[in-house]
């Protein structure tokens, strides 16, 4: 992503010295036949060639829907699962190859926070035991006789009741578990944090509450998040870049401005159009873009652009033509939000659309026959 | 149980108290206390010993275990006399002053030949549930843990264990060892038994490694060891337990079937399994021949049953 | 208009081995034919037990309807026998439930599944339930319907499975619809299709529609009037916009401030502060008052009822209730 956004600064961010590269990330699921000998027959294209950096003291935040390979990067990211291709650079040393000491050691600078707090967090075990089990792995973080002390805190960092220490998971509501989630991802001092859906298994009333915490400690600590989420507006709350995918690729990048505010993707424009509005007013006159079908199989994405069997503008040369990820070259000489990456033949800003070409946000408009599928 | 109810209470409100202060400094007020100064750290472990402690069940079925570990270590101290001590002149008398029990059809004295029994019997059932149980665990464990192509010989290799009849599978096998002794019938119900405990555990360990904790120590650098041990087999562990104490009872009437059937344990060799298939041919003229040692098995049985559960619900953190 | 069904003082508990959970205290609605009403409520808020208990669907035990009325089209069916109560269901008021797919069975084609609450209900012949099923399959929406009568779920996308439940519970010509969550577990793009065609659904057929939602957005895009309720209780009922634009209960007005918002960075979000009560153990008084900011003596001792919210004059706003002791202040945002 060599984008011109890349060199602006960004207010909050402090340094904005790059501390994770990610280059042309690649994962293959294979598809194979039979239990004792196995064939290979096809291959899930989960993500599929993703670039992105992140900045210390930023957050960059990943939406896409279901399928689109947000949680799978997430787990290359802390090596839950190799890379087929591609590189994950930490302050410049390739990291998605390790193993052994070195890979532990790595480990101790990019932690994880679940979205399930219900099963993140080992029932049979204490508070205690939970938050401290990254001193047994880690001992020389912490020396033996410190670790309660440590722990406590921890527990106290995050909001809760230092004296709860010998309780179980299941004693604490969801909120306070994603917090005992969020102390025990503190634990070694890391530098990342990578939020796979950090709040969307909580109720509303209690999700506000985390992502305060996660702003706060980001502050205290210095922390560099990457923040995965279906939900944009809670993405567009917390992130300082959101890059938008869609069946294992970025399709759109740039600051929460040019997201929100001035999309040139079609697929942004259409999924930002299909949030429901917490406001009752003028929702008759609401313009909505409904997408015709479903997204394609991952095992068989379509030719060129991955969008384009959904897509209302799509040309012919958008089945035979992969758009790349770049500022599109009649934006280039914009001042402003709308010069950044969008990997669409046609960006353009939804206000600049001709209006015939515009999809009907009338009735049917959602389910063209044949579309899909 | 209105105390339980009212901690309960308690705690609920307590743990909301803390959530409800958003900044941290403030946290301490509620219990008056200084980290660090309240009980020692405790575990899974040391909570579970706490609770069977004082549950009643655990303690009945523990002294009882006990109680029978003892006699068969040192059945003479319980014991009136020999076992071996037979006056066909007694045959399938009752109880009388000094023979609690009566006599079964040998003449020999019920009472003591149960006291003696107990060490066989319990020997056999308790080693081969053992036996079964950790290699079942372990195999099961491993393959359900790894899976690839391990996993998929060792699913092949119990669904043929399943197939073979497990009396037929007796009979063959301890037709040809010929010892009578209590060493080949453990072997062989080991042998036979553990792919019904491997095959459980297989399920529940993966079950359990696909939760997101299993994950999370992973993203901690946690070896695979440690996985295994802190996180996968504590949560894999109640199906295993609940089926290995079923399995005890089982394997008591199995030791009995194979005794009956002559293959088994053979005189001078006494287990309760042979004391009741010889008593029951006598079940008509002399039924306290049978009732006593099939009441001591199944007393035994019970006691294993209640540990076991016992065991699981103290493992539970839920249920406390 | 009259009401097609009218809740009132409906109380549901469930008994459990760690005692009794007052699942819903005393919770009255009302839905007219043609109107949306949507039921606004965390988890643990009720509910969704609430619709169980309209339903008929409550798993019993551990839960029991204690006291209270449905009344649906003047009738109580709380008072009806096993027998009548199955005939309304389907018939008269049919449900839709969030998860699709392990609410069709996965070893039927859907349009067997479809097809069979013709021949039953209406003994219909294979033949016209066959047809019927891609009338319906066409009235949802489904592309190719005629191709994909014979398809099993798991071969349908979450959406199309959706649309799916959605046919089965239109299948009769219902005038009643509870729909529990129908697009939480979708993709805003494709639950954006699905919502559109519950409207439009509604509009066509004039029946009633409960939405079942924790969802502030998705309310606001499709209800006539909400109910919000929290620890078994209403807590504020309004018209859609009234709501919206001035509530009169501080756990609304917390909601609404407590979500971020897509249009506009914001600051700190103000969060409502603790956790929603056990239901084992709700708070004596004000169910909200441990986390209210209004909170004042008298919420912790004095159940407010659902007060009469009025305009300055005193004039009662249609609509409108708080169970809020100091409605007034909230719903002029006086401290």
């Amino acid at each position: 992503m060599t984008s011109p956004e890349v060199t602006e600064a960004r207010p909050g961010a402090p340094g904005g010295e790059t501390i994770l590269e990610v280059r042309d990330l690649v994962k293959h699921f294979p598809l194979t036949q039979g239990i004792v000998f196995r064939r290979q027959i096809g291959a899930v294209q989960a993500v599929d060639g993703v670039s992105f950096d992140l900045r210390r003291g930023e957050t960059l935040g990943i939406v896409g829907e279901s399928g689109c390979g947000k949680s799978t990067i997430a787990k290359m990211l802390v090596n839950l699962e190799r890379p087929t291709a591609g590189r994950i650079r930490f302050k410049g040393e390739d990291i998605s190859r390790l193993s052994g000491r070195a890979l532990r050691a790595v480990r101790r600078n990019i932690q994880m926070v679940f979205q399930d707090p219900y099963t993140s967090l080992n029932p049979r075990m204490t508070v205690g035991d939970i938050v401290g089990e990254p001193y047994d792995i880690h001992p020389e973080v912490a020396p033996k006789g410190s670790r309660r002390g440590r722990v406590q805190e921890l527990l106290d960092v995050v909001g809760l009741n230092p004296e709860h220490i010998n309780r179980y998971p299941h004693q604490f509501s969801g909120g306070q578990r994603q917090r005992i989630g969020i102390a025990r991802g503190l634990a070694l001092r890391p530098e990342i944090i990578v939020a796979d859906e950090p709040v969307s298994a909580l109720d509303v009333s209690v999700q506000a509450q985390v992502v305060n915490l996660l702003e706060r400690l980001q502050n205290e600590f210095h922390l560099s998040y990457i923040f995965i989420a279906h939900d944009l507006s809670v993405v567009r709350h917390i992130s300082d870049r959101v890059g938008v995918m869609y069946l294992g690729r970025i399709v759109e990048s740039g600051t929460d401005e040019a997201i929100y505010e001035h999309a040139t993707h079609p697929y942004t424009q259409a999924l930002l159009s299909a949030v429901p509005v917490p406001d009752p007013e003028g929702r008759e006159t609401r313009e909505r873009i409904l997408l015709s079908g479903d997204v394609p199989s991952p095992a068989n994405p379509p030719s060129g652009c991955r969008f384009r069997t959904r897509c209302w503008k799509a040309q012919p040369v958008c089945a035979e033509k992969d758009p790349a990820l770049d500022v599109p070259p009649w934006f280039r000489e914009e001042k402003g939000a709308v010069a950044h990456p969008s990997a669409c033949h046609f960006a353009a800003e939804w206000e600049d659309e001709p209006g015939p070409g515009r999809p009907g946000a009338g009735p049917g408009a959602g389910a063209k026959p044949g579309a899909g599928g | 149980m209105p105390e339980r109810y009212e901690e309960k209470q308690r705690a609920d409100f307590g743990s909301q108290e803390a959530e409800s202060l958003p900044g941290s400094d403030v946290l301490q007020a509620e219990a008056g206390g200084v980290p660090g100064t309240d009980q020692p750290a405790r575990s899974l472990w040391s909570d579970a010993w706490q609770d069977l402690r004082r549950n009643p069940v655990f303690v009945v079925a523990g002294l009882l275990i006990l109680f029978l570990i003892f006699i068969s270590l040192w059945p003479s101290v319980v014991a009136t006399g020999s076992p071996y001590n037979c006056d066909i002149a007694n045959r399938n008398l009752g109880a009388e002053s000094g023979h609690p029990f009566g006599f079964d059809s040998q003449g020999c004295d019920v009472y003591n030949r149960t006291v003696y029994g107990a060490r066989a019997s319990l020997t056999v059932c308790t080693l081969a549930t053992l036996g079964a149980a950790l290699l079942g665990t372990v195999l099961g464990g491993l393959a359900g843990y790894f899976g690839g192509w391990g996993d998929a010989v060792l699913s092949r290799i119990t669904e043929v264990f399943f197939g073979i009849p497990i009396l037929l599978g007796g009979l063959v096998f301890l037709s040809v060892i010929k010892s009578g002794s209590v060493w080949p019938v453990i072997g062989l119900i080991v042998l036979l038994g553990w792919p019904q405990v491997a095959r459980i555990a297989r399920g529940s360990v993966i079950t359990a490694k696909q939760n997101d904790y299993v994950q999370a120590a992973r993203t901690l650098g946690a070896s695979t060891g440690r996985i295994m041990l802190r996180h996968v087999l504590p949560n894999a562990v109640a199906p295993i337990i609940v089926v290995a104490t079923i399995a005890l009872g089982t394997y008591v009437a199995l030791e009995a079937t194979l005794s009956f059937l002559g293959v088994g344990l053979k005189p001078p060799t006494i287990s309760w399994g042979s004391e009741i298939s010889t008593a029951s041919q006598q079940i008509r003229n002399a039924p306290h021949a049978l009732l006593w040692p099939a009441g001591a098995l199944s007393l035994t049985v019970l006691a294993f049953i209640m540990l076991g559960d016992a065991v699981r619900d103290a493992l539970d953190p839920k249920l406390r | 208009m009259t009401a097609l069904l009218d809740v009132r003082d409906l109380q549901v508990e469930f008994r459990t081995r760690e005692g009794v959970a007052k699942a819903v205290n005393g919770v009255s609605y009302s839905v007219a034919a043609g109107e949306t009403l949507a039921v606004l409520g965390e988890s643990g808020s009720g509910k969704s037990v609430t619709a169980q208990a309209v339903m008929g669907i409550l798993d019993s035990p551990p839960g029991f309807v204690t006291g209270g009325e449905v009344v649906f089209q003047g009738e109580d069916l709380l008072k009806l026998g096993r027998e009548a109560r199955r005939k309304v269901r389907g018939e008269r008021m049919a449900m839709i439930f969030q998860d699709a797919l392990s609410s069709l069975n996965p070893v039927l084609t859907v349009g067997f599944q479809l097809g069979e609450m013709f021949r039953v209900h209406r003994g219909a012949s294979r033949a016209e339930a066959r047809a019927r099923s891609i009338e319906l399959m066409e009235r949802v929406r489904i592309p190719a319907a005629r191709e994909r009568v014979n398809d099993y779920p798991h071969q349908f996308s979450g959406g199309m499975r959706q649309r799916i439940m959605i046919a089965m519970a239109l299948a009769l010509g219902p005038e009643l619809i509870i729909a529990d969550e129908p697009t939480t577990a979708l993709d805003v793009t494709v639950q954006a299709q699905v919502m559109d065609l519950l409207a439009e659904l509604r509009e066509e057929t004039g029946m009633g529609l409960i939405l079942i939602t924790h969802d502030l957005g998705v309310v606001a895009d499709v209800a006539d009037k909400i109910a919000v309720m929290y620890a078994g209780r209403i807590m504020e009922t309004a018209p859609v916009h009234d709501l919206y634009k001035a509530p009169a209960h501080p756990y609304t007005r917390g909601l609404l401030d407590s979500i971020p918002r897509l249009d506009q960075k914001g600051q700190e979000l103000s969060a409502i502060r603790g956790t929603p009560p056990s239901l084992l153990a709700i708070p004596p008084g004000c169910p909200f008052n441990p986390r209210c900011p209004r909170a004042q003596d008298v919420c912790r001792t004095d159940r407010p009822p659902l007060y009469e919210v009025t305009d300055d004059a005193g004039r009662p706003l249609p609509g409108r209730g708080s169970a809020c002791h100091f409605w007034k202040d909230q719903l002029h945002d006086r401290p």
